[in-house]
C-alpha cells in the first residue's frame, strides 16, 4: 500500500500526505507568545512570506494589528547564511520600535542551511555591551525560539519560546537581591484566548498573592482603540515579572502535554527550586477543581466564596440541562491539551465523544483521553497526527450529533450536516472568537450553554409542530 | 499659494521629515523608492526605485515567491490538484477557502480548492530527502480523485536539501501518462517579493499546460482575461456583461477557471490583461508563440468597464457586436449613475490613499475618482517599475541578481499553432487609428502631479502618512486594517475585499459606491472618542473631590 512506502510516525494516520491539516507551524505558536510579553517584538529570522503568512492568519482571528519582522532572506541569503540579515534586522527593528524585548524565531528556511542563531545572538549582544558602554542608549533583551516547521506543530513553538523567555530573563532581577520580595506566583497559561486570559487574572487575583501570568495577550492582542499611535499595543507580561519567577511560591502550567525539554516549570524547579505543578486546562467542573486546589495550595489562601457560587451555579446548570446532553456523541479536535480538557467537559455532561483528534504527533495522546473517557460505553476512536479529511473517512460511520473545535472543522460540519460549535483556534468565520471564554467555572458554564443551545436548537428545528418550549 | 503649491510644498518636505529617521543607508534607497509625481509631456514621470529588495526588519507588506505562484495565480484554479511540498506552515497559510470564488460547471465536477494537500515535511526527509514522500502523496492524489492535472509547489527547504520537484513530475508522470503533472520552483526566498512566484507559475503554465488541446469554446467572439482573480466574484459579473455584448469569455486566468480552459487558452483571438504585474509574461508569451495580440483592460471602475468593452468589441470590429456593446452599457449605467450620483453627493472631495497589490492601486482609483473623491498617496507592494511609469519603461529597466534568478524563457513561433489574428497591414491601420496594444501606461500617469508615490511601504511610513493627511479612507490588506483602524480611519481590504464585493464590471462599481460610502460615513469610527475626551474640564470636575 501507498503508505507504508513511508514510514509514518503514527498508527493512525492511513495516508503519508496532510490532506487539511489540523496544525499550523512551530514559529506561528512562538510569535503568540512573544507578542505576549510587554514590549516585545517577534523577528522570524527566514524569508518574508512567513512573517507576512503568520501575521495574515493571526489578524484573521485575533481582529488585531499582530506586527512580526522578518530578517527577509533572499537566494543569496539562503546560500551564504543570514547573519548579516539578522544582524540588520535586529537594529533596524530597534531603531523603529524601540521594543523593550525582541523575540527571534527560526524557521524551516534558517534551521536547513544550519544557522546558528544562538551564536549570532551572543555575539550581537556582546557587541552591543560596547556599544551601550560607550554611551549608547539601553537596547532589548533578545530570546531565541528554535522553531522549525519540520518538528512539531505551532504548540511546540509555543511552548519552545515560553521556555526561551524564562530561562533567559528569570533570575536576573538585579533588585530581587536587596529588596524582600513578597510572595508571588507563576502561571503559564498554555494557547487560550484573550478573554482566558482575563479570567485567569481574575481568578489570580482573588486569591489575593501577586503573580506572573506568562504569556498575556490579553491586552496586547485584544485592544480598545487608540487615542495616538501605538507602535507595539499595550499590555503584555512585564519583564522584570519573568525575572522574578525564579523566587516564586511555585509555577502553575495549564496543560499537561509539554514536552519536558521546553517545560519552563520544570527549568524553574531544577535551577530556583521553583516548585512546578502542572494542571489540565481548567475546562470542566473535575480540571477546574484541580486548578483551584492548586492555587490554594500554592498561595495558602482559601477559594473565594465568589467563586464558590458560579461553580454552584455551574452545578445547577448541569443537573438542569443534563437532559438535552446525555448519550450525545461529539466530535473534538486541535491542540491536545484542549482537547483532553473539552473531552473532559463533555464527559461530565454524559455526551461521549466518539472521534477525539490531535494534529499534533503524541505517544501519550491515546492512553489519556481513554483515561478521561473510561466512562463512556463505546471505545472513542483517538487520533494524533489527525487531518480533517482523514477525520471526515472515519467519522462518516460514527453518527456524531455535533463537532465542536475551530473553524478549520466547518467542511467536517457541513459534510456531515451536524453543527460545529466553534472554540479553540483559529475562529476566522464568526466574531469574537478570541473572547470565547473556556476557562474556569465561568468558563465551562459558556461552553456549557454552547452546547447545550446548539442540542436544544437541533431539536427545536428537527420538530415539525414548532415547539417553544423544548 | 494655491491648492497644488501648497500640496507640492507639503510633499517636499513630509518626504524629507520622513526619510530624516532613517539610518543613512536605508534613507538612500527609500528617497528613490518614494516620488512625488509630475507628468510632463510625452507622459514622461519621475523615476521610482521598484522591485527592490525590503532592507531586513522594516515591517513589510510583502509576501513571498510561493505566495505568488501557488496563492494568487495557480490557488483558484479549481482542478488542478495542488500539492505544497514541503514542511506544514505554507500549505496551511495558502489553504484556498478565503477570497477567490469558483463555480465549478456541475455540482459534482471536480474543485480541489478547498482541499489542501500537503507532504508536511520532518526532520528525517529534510536530513534524507522529501522526494519519495511526494511521489507517495501524488500516488495518494491520483487514487483519490485522478486528476486531469497536479501541480507541486517547492517552499523554502525543498531546493536546499535537493528535491527536484521538476524531475519527481516527470517520473510521476511517465507513471499516470493521463495526468499533467508539473512542478514549480518557487521556493520562499526567491526574488524579492511573490511578483517573481507570479513570473515562475506563468512560466510553467506557458510551458506545460496551455497549447496542449486546440478545441475552442463555442461563440464568434473569444478572448480570454489574465490576471482576473475572482476574487469576490469579480470574474462572474465581466463573464456576466461580456455575455451580453455577445463575447465568449474562453478563460480567466486564473478565477474561476478550469484545466481545459488553460489547455485550449491559445485558441481565443485575444487576450485581455487585468493585473499586469501578475500576468504580462504569459500574454507576451502568447503572442509570440500563437499570435495572439493583447492589449490591457481594466474592469474596475463602471467607465472603466465601458471603455474596456468598447475597445474589445472595436478589436474584432463587428458593427452588430459594437452596437450590441452600446445597448449593453447604456442599459447597465441607467443604475449605476443612480447610485454614482447619491453618493457623489457625499463623498465628493473626500481623500484616500491606496498601498495594495501590482495593480490595484491603480485600477481601484478608477471607482474613487468616479465618486469625485481624491487619492492623494498611492503605491504598490509587489509591482516594478513599469507597472508605476508605464511599459516605455521596459528597455532601461536594470536586471538585477534578484530578478536574473527567476528563468526568462526563450519563446519562438509555434510551428504549428501560430495564426495571425490580424493580418500586418490591419494592425498598422488600427495603431495609426490610435488603437493601442500591448500597453500599460502605469499608475503615475494617470495620477495628479505632487501625489505621492511610494513603493513597498512599510509600518512606519503609514504612520506618518496618516499623521500627516488624516485621509478619510485607505485602502490595504489585512495586515493594515487594524492599525489603521484602531486609529478612527476605515481600511478597505483590497486583497480579500474583506469578503465582500464583487466590485469589477457595473454591478461591481454599485457595490463599492455603497461600501464606500459606509465605511466614510459610518457613525462607528466617530464613536472612538468618548465625550468626555472632547471636554477635559468634564474630566477634571469629576475628579475634584472638596
Amino acid at each position: 500500500m501507498i503508505a507504508e512506502a513511508i514510514k509514518t510516525k503514527s498508527p493512525s494516520r492511513s495516508y503519508t500526505s496532510t490532506r487539511n491539516a489540523c496544525k499550523l507551524c512551530a514559529p506561528f505558536g512562538a510569535c503568540i507568545v512573544f507578542r505576549g510579553i510587554s514590549g516585545c517584538i517577534p523577528l522570524i529570522h527566514g524569508s518574508q512570506g512567513c512573517s507576512t503568512y503568520i501575521r495574515r492568519y493571526g489578524i484573521s482571528h485575533f481582529r488585531e494589528p499582530i506586527d512580526i519582522a522578518s530578517s527577509n532572506f533572499t537566494e543569496s541569503t539562503a546560500i551564504f547564511g543570514g547573519r548579516d540579515n539578522l544582524e540588520l534586522a535586529l537594529s533596524n527593528v530597534t531603531r523603529q520600535y524601540k521594543p523593550e524585548a525582541i523575540g527571534v524565531t527560526s524557521t524551516c528556511l534558517s534551521e536547513t542551511i544550519g544557522e546558528n542563531v544562538p551564536m549570532y545572538i551572543a555575539q550581537y549582544e556582546k557587541d552591543r555591551s560596547e556599544r551601550e558602554k560607550n554611551g549608547g542608549s539601553k537596547e532589548p533583551a533578545l530570546f531565541y525560539a528554535s522553531t522549525p516547521s519540520y518538528r512539531g506543530t505551532h504548540m511546540d513553538g509555543f511552548h519552545e519560546a515560553i521556555y526561551s523567555v524564562v530561562s533567559k530573563l528569570a533570575g536576573t532581577s538585579v533588585a530581587s537581591e536587596n529588596v524582600e520580595e513578597p510572595k508571588h506566583l507563576n502561571l503559564i497559561s498554555g494557547f487560550v484566548s484573550s478573554e482566558d486570559l482575563r479570567e485567569l487574572h481574575k481568578i489570580l487575583s482573588s486569591f489575593e498573592m501577586p503573580y506572573t501570568l506568562l504569556p498575556d495577550y490579553s491586552e496586547s492582542l485584544d485592544g480598545g482603540s487608540w487615542e495616538e499611535y501605538q507602535k507595539l499595543p499595550k499590555g503584555g507580561t512585564p519583564l522584570e515579572s519573568i525575572r522574578r519567577m525564579s523566587s516564586a511560591v511555585g509555577t502553575i502550567t495549564l496543560g499537561e502535554s509539554i514536552p519536558r525539554e521546553h517545560d519552563a516549570s520544570a527549568w524553574l524547579e531544577s535551577n530556583f527550586g521553583v516548585k512546578a505543578a502542572r494542571v489540565p486546562m481548567p475546562i470542566g467542573i473535575e480540571n477546574t477543581d484541580a486548578f483551584f486546589s492548586q492555587l490554594t495550595e500554592f498561595t495558602g489562601r482559601p477559594i473565594s466564596q465568589k467563586w464558590m457560587d458560579v461553580r454552584g451555579r455551574l452545578i445547577d446548570a448541569y443537573i438542569d440541562g443534563h437532559k438535552y446532553c446525555f448519550g450525545k456523541k461529539a466530535i473534538v479536535y486541535g491542540e491536545e491539551d484542549f482537547v483532553l480538557a473539552i473531552c473532559s467537559f463533555l464527559s461530565e455532561l454524559g455526551i461521549e465523544p466518539v472521534l477525539v483528534a490531535t494534529g499534533a504527533v503524541s505517544d501519550s495522546f491515546k492512553s489519556r483521553i481513554l483515561s478521561i473517557l473510561k466512562k463512556n460505553r463505546s471505545e472513542p476512536l483517538v487520533m494524533d497526527d489527525a487531518d480533517f479529511v482523514t477525520m471526515l473517512e472515519k467519522a462518516k460511520d460514527l453518527s456524531p450529533d455535533f463537532v465542536m473545535g475551530s473553524s478549520k472543522g466547518f467542511y467536517l460540519a457541513k459534510n456531515l450536516e451536524i453543527p460545529l460549535i466553534r472554540c479553540g483556534f483559529p475562529i476566522h468565520d464568526r466574531m469574537g472568537g478570541h473572547r470565547i471564554l473556556h476557562l474556569g467555572y465561568r468558563g465551562t458554564l459558556n461552553l456549557f450553554d454552547l452546547v447545550c443551545n446548539t442540542l436544544m436548537q437541533i431539536k427545536q428545528s428537527s420538530s415539525k409542530i414548532g415547539y417553544t418550549y423544548i | 499659494m494655491d491648492h497644488d503649491e501648497n500640496m507640492a510644498v507639503d510633499t517636499e518636505e513630509f518626504k524629507s521629515e520622513m526619510l530624516t529617521r532613517y539610518p543613512a543607508k536605508v534613507a538612500k534607497k527609500r528617497k528613490r523608492q518614494i516620488v512625488i509625481n509630475q507628468v510632463d509631456a510625452g507622459e514622461q514621470v519621475p523615476e521610482i526605485l521598484a522591485n527592490s529588495r525590503t532592507i531586513p526588519g522594516i515591517l513589510t507588506m510583502r509576501g513571498c515567491s510561493y505566495a505568488g505562484c501557488k496563492g494568487v495565480v495557480l490557488g483558484p484554479t479549481r482542478d488542478i490538484l495542488q500539492i505544497t511540498h514541503g514542511p506544514i506552515g505554507c500549505g496551511f497559510y495558502s489553504w484556498s477557502t478565503r477570497r477567490n470564488q469558483t463555480r465549478p460547471e456541475t455540482p459534482d465536477s471536480p474543485n480541489y480548492m478547498t482541499y489542501a494537500m500537503s507532504t508536511d515535511l520532518q526532520e528525517d526527509e529534510i536530513i534524507f530527502g522529501g522526494e519519495k514522500k511526494l511521489k507517495a502523496a501524488i500516488d495518494e492524489a491520483v487514487a483519490l480523485f485522478h486528476p486531469k492535472a497536479i501541480g507541486i509547489f517547492a517552499t523554502c527547504p525543498v531546493g536546499l536539501i535537493g528535491d527536484d520537484v521538476h524531475a519527481v513530475a516527470r517520473e510521476m508522470e511517465a507513471k499516470y501518462p493521463d495526468i499533467n503533472i508539473f512542478g514549480f520552483s518557487c521556493e520562499g526566498y526567491k526574488g524579492v517579493s511573490q511578483s517573481a512566484g507570479h513570473h515562475v507559475a506563468n512560466n510553467k503554465v506557458f510551458t506545460d499546460v496551455v497549447g496542449l488541446d486546440d478545441t475552442p469554446k463555442p461563440g464568434k467572439f473569444r478572448f480570454n482575461i489574465l490576471g482576473e482573480y475572482n476574487i469576490g466574484g469579480d470574474a462572474f459579473e465581466i463573464e456576466r456583461i461580456v455575455a451580453a455584448c455577445g463575447i465568449t469569455l474562453h478563460s480567466t486566468f486564473s478565477g474561476n477557471s478550469n484545466y481545459q480552459e488553460f489547455i485550449s487558452a491559445h485558441t481565443v483571438d485575444l487576450n485581455t490583461v487585468m493585473c499586469h504585474r501578475s500576468i504580462n509574461y504569459l500574454a507576451e508569451m502568447m503572442e509570440i508563440k500563437y499570435g495572439i495580440p493583447w492589449f490591457k483592460v481594466n474592469f474596475v471602475g463602471a467607465d472603466a468597464t465601458a471603455k474596456s468593452l468598447r475597445k474589445i468589441a472595436a478589436f474584432f470590429g463587428d458593427k452588430a457586436l459594437m452596437e450590441q456593446t452600446e445597448k449593453v452599457i447604456e442599459a447597465e449605467m441607467v443604475a449605476v449613475r443612480k447610485v454614482r450620483d447619491e453618493v457623489k453627493a457625499r463623498c465628493q472631495g473626500k481623500k484616500v490613499m491606496l498601498f495594495v497589490g501590482g495593480s490595484r492601486a491603480h485600477h481601484y482609483q478608477e471607482l474613487f475618482d468616479e465618486m469625485g473623491m481624491e487619492t492623494i498617496a498611492a503605491g504598490y507592494e509587489f509591482a516594478h517599475r513599469d507597472d508605476y511609469e508605464g511599459r516605455k519603461v521596459l528597455p532601461n529597466i536594470l536586471v538585477d541578481a534578484d530578478s536574473r534568478n527567476i528563468e526568462e524563457l526563450k519563446v519562438e513561433k509555434d510551428p504549428e499553432r501560430y495564426k495571425a489574428r490580424k493580418s500586418e497591414e490591419e494592425m498598422e491601420k488600427m495603431k495609426t487609428e490610435g488603437f493601442t496594444f500591448n500597453d500599460y501606461r502605469g499608475m503615475m500617469t494617470e495620477m495628479k502631479d505632487k501625489a505621492l508615490i511610494i513603493d513597498d511601504l512599510n509600518h512606519y511610513e503609514m504612520e506618518k502618512l496618516i499623521e500627516k493627511y488624516h485621509p478619510d479612507v485607505i485602502c490595504a490588506g489585512v495586515k493594515e486594517k487594524y492599525v489603521v483602524q484602531k486609529q478612527g480611519i476605515p481600511l478597505k481590504q483590497l486583497h480579500s475585499y474583506d469578503y465582500m464585493g464583487p466590485y469589477a464590471g457595473f454591478v461591481g462599481a454599485i457595490n463599492f459606491y455603497r461600501e464606500i460610502d459606509r465605511l466614510v460615513h459610518s457613525k462607528v469610527f466617530k464613536l472612538t472618542k468618548a465625550p468626555w475626551q472632547d471636554s477635559p474640564e468634564l474630566t477634571a470636575n469629576y475628579g475634584w473631590t472638596n
